[in-house]
């Protein structure tokens, strides 16, 4: 940009009128988490940490925890697992078909999850494959639900580094196509791929669609056990949401540190 | 020689079909089926077999139904178009700034739309429900504009998507400014334009296709909009994606055929949304040379 920025005092009160809009329901879920009653006044006249106690002693919340825990895993290790060579293989090999590739990818970011949900139920509540209600079948659908983020990732990775000419360069001095993956494409595109992954993971996370519409109360992931609780006490599922907000809030720090890495490796 | 490379790499290119299979198998088995599943189910009837239309007659024909149809069009409608104002003027109000602050206020403003679905209703809940804390508040102090204001109905279903429409709308709307050079708008006013003419002849129709994307984008965004509606609403307020999961998942009723067509007609809905911005997008490339600044 080659013109000053002038950001007046219009400007300035703009956006923090904006975040105030924006941060007034975090900060109030926050408070609420803290308020032993809030009424008739602007801030809680007491404050406890009862509902975190209640929080952290019922052994729900940890069944949740851990069940949103594995899920996510093994949905995006399966994701990375079969991701990256077909990435691989289509950018360098057939770099033809990546429009076609790029439609079926931006499918699931095209059509909702009560879609998606609607198919999935059809095909595997009856005839031969069975696996409606089982975490099979939602691992299968949070597969296809980061595919989006996944497949870009790793694409603009393998670009970036150039993985096409590092393979033939590879190649030209008699490295075989896998040996030449691993060793030379692979450390490359690895902080990439991270970035990817752990976004993968923070959308799977906050899943709700599917989860609830697939499995609901069989297998209750984290968002799924904050509203089965939301009708017992308002308190708990504060703590409930601003804890899982932190942890979202820490991944995605990791997330940005990461990429800025990425940005200053790439460009020195 | 050519020819012989050519065939070398033909050769080790029906071994890198292996990296293609795995892939396929969980796309056709997780995607692919699924939607042909749901398409043929929906011209089928839900007691006996054969070809129907009777669902898709029953979903734009029963008032039920149609009335979900219309709630879901028009809450999308009404929150993109008040997303897209207020995302038009702030991302306007943000470029302004210098990059350093423009990406932190980006940052927060994003930050805030991974508290969305499930913890979002609830945050509203305790805001303003029905004993939220700004409801009892305004109760106390005996500010009576707000006593009719009802969280769980229309106007508090917008404001909730609103909420999550706005940093969306930000993030996809400010880069088009960067389209617009300054030098343009020095040259209107040494011409004697005024800033308003200026903006409705030359600003404008330059943010036109980014703001028509947007707005696909976002009405897709409210479309199928799950979560925040079933935390807040559950099944008293009448909204497509709402009715859909009842039919399909539901503990009541189950007619996943009907069910199915309705899927159908969201899907079409969004996909034609989504199909804007794509195509807004590829006009909107005329004019945004690469590198302005964004990126």
């Amino acid at each position: 940009m080659t013109e000053k920025p002038r950001a007046g005092w219009g400007h300035v009160s703009l956006q923090v009128l904006l975040l105030v809009y924006l941060l007034l329901p975090l900060a109030a879920t926050g408070l609420y988490a803290f308020a032993k009653n809030w009424q008739n006044t602007v801030l809680p006249k007491q404050w406890t940490l009862e509902w975190f106690n209640a929080m952290f002693t019922d052994m729900r919340f940890f069944t949740a925890l851990w069940n949103s825990f594995y899920l996510c895993a093994i949905s995006v290790a399966l994701s990375l697992v079969v991701m990256l060579p077909a990435v691989f293989v289509l950018t360098v090999y057939f770099p033809k078909w990546e429009s076609f590739m790029k439609g079926i990818v931006v499918l699931p970011y095209a059509v909702p999850g009560v879609v998606a949900a609607v198919g999935l139920i059809r095909t595997y509540s009856s005839g031969p494959i069975e696996i409606a209600g089982t975490a099979y079948i939602l691992i299968g659908a949070y597969f296809v639900a980061v595919l989006p983020y996944m497949y870009q990732g790793i694409r603009n990775s393998m670009l970036t580094v150039s993985a096409p000419e590092l393979m033939q360069a590879a190649e030209l001095l008699g490295a075989k196509p896998i040996k030449a993956f691993l060793t030379v494409v692979f450390p490359n595109i690895l902080p990439g791929v991270m970035i990817s992954t752990l976004l993968s993971f923070s959308v799977l996370f906050g899943e709700f669609v599917l989860t609830n519409m697939l499995v609901g109360a069989h297998i209750p992931t984290i968002q799924v056990y904050l509203y089965q609780r939301s009708g017992e006490s308002g308190h708990l599922s504060s703590a409930i949401g601003i804890t899982y907000f932190v942890f979202i809030l820490l991944l995605s720090m990791v997330l940005l540190k990461l990429g800025r890495r990425l940005n200053r490796g790439t460009r020195p | 020689m050519k020819s012989k490379e050519k065939s070398r790499r033909k050769r080790r290119n029906r071994w890198v079909f292996i990296g293609l299979v795995p892939f396929a198998i969980m796309v056709l088995a997780f995607q692919l089926a699924p939607v042909l599943s749901m398409i043929t189910g929906s011209f089928r009837p839900d007691v006996g077999s054969g070809f129907t239309l009777h669902n898709y007659y029953t979903a734009l024909h029963s008032p039920f139904y149609l009335k979900a149809i219309k709630n879901s069009l028009l809450i999308s409608a009404y929150s993109s178009l008040i997303g897209i104002v207020v995302g038009l003027v702030c991302a306007y109000s943000v470029s302004r700034f210098s990059p350093a602050i423009r990406d932190r206020l980006l940052m927060l403003s994003n930050m805030t739309s991974n508290f969305a679905g499930v913890p979002l209703a609830f945050a509203y809940i305790i805001l303003l429900g029905a004993n939220g804390v700004f409801t009892l508040l305004f109760r106390h102090w005996g500010w009576s504009a707000f006593a009719d204001f009802n969280l769980y109905s229309w106007s508090g279903l917008i404001l909730v998507y609103v909420y999550f429409q706005i940093p969306l709308s930000m993030l996809l709307l400010y880069p088009a400014y960067y389209g617009i050079r300054e030098q343009w708008k020095e040259a209107a006013s040494l011409l004697g334009a005024s800033s308003w003419q200026f903006w409705r002849t030359v600003g404008l129709p330059i943010l036109a296709p980014s703001v028509f994307g947007t707005l696909g984008i976002l009405f897709a965004n409210a479309m199928g909009a799950y979560a925040t509606a079933y935390a807040l609403v559950g099944g008293n307020y009448n909204l497509l994606v709402i009715r859909i999961g009842s039919l399909v998942a539901g503990d009541v009723t189950n007619q996943p055929n009907l069910g199915s067509a309705l899927a159908v007609l969201l899907a079409v809905s969004t996909l034609i949304a989504v199909f804007l911005n794509h195509w807004m997008t590829k006009r909107s490339a005329k004019y945004l040379t690469s590198g302005e600044g964004v990126g």
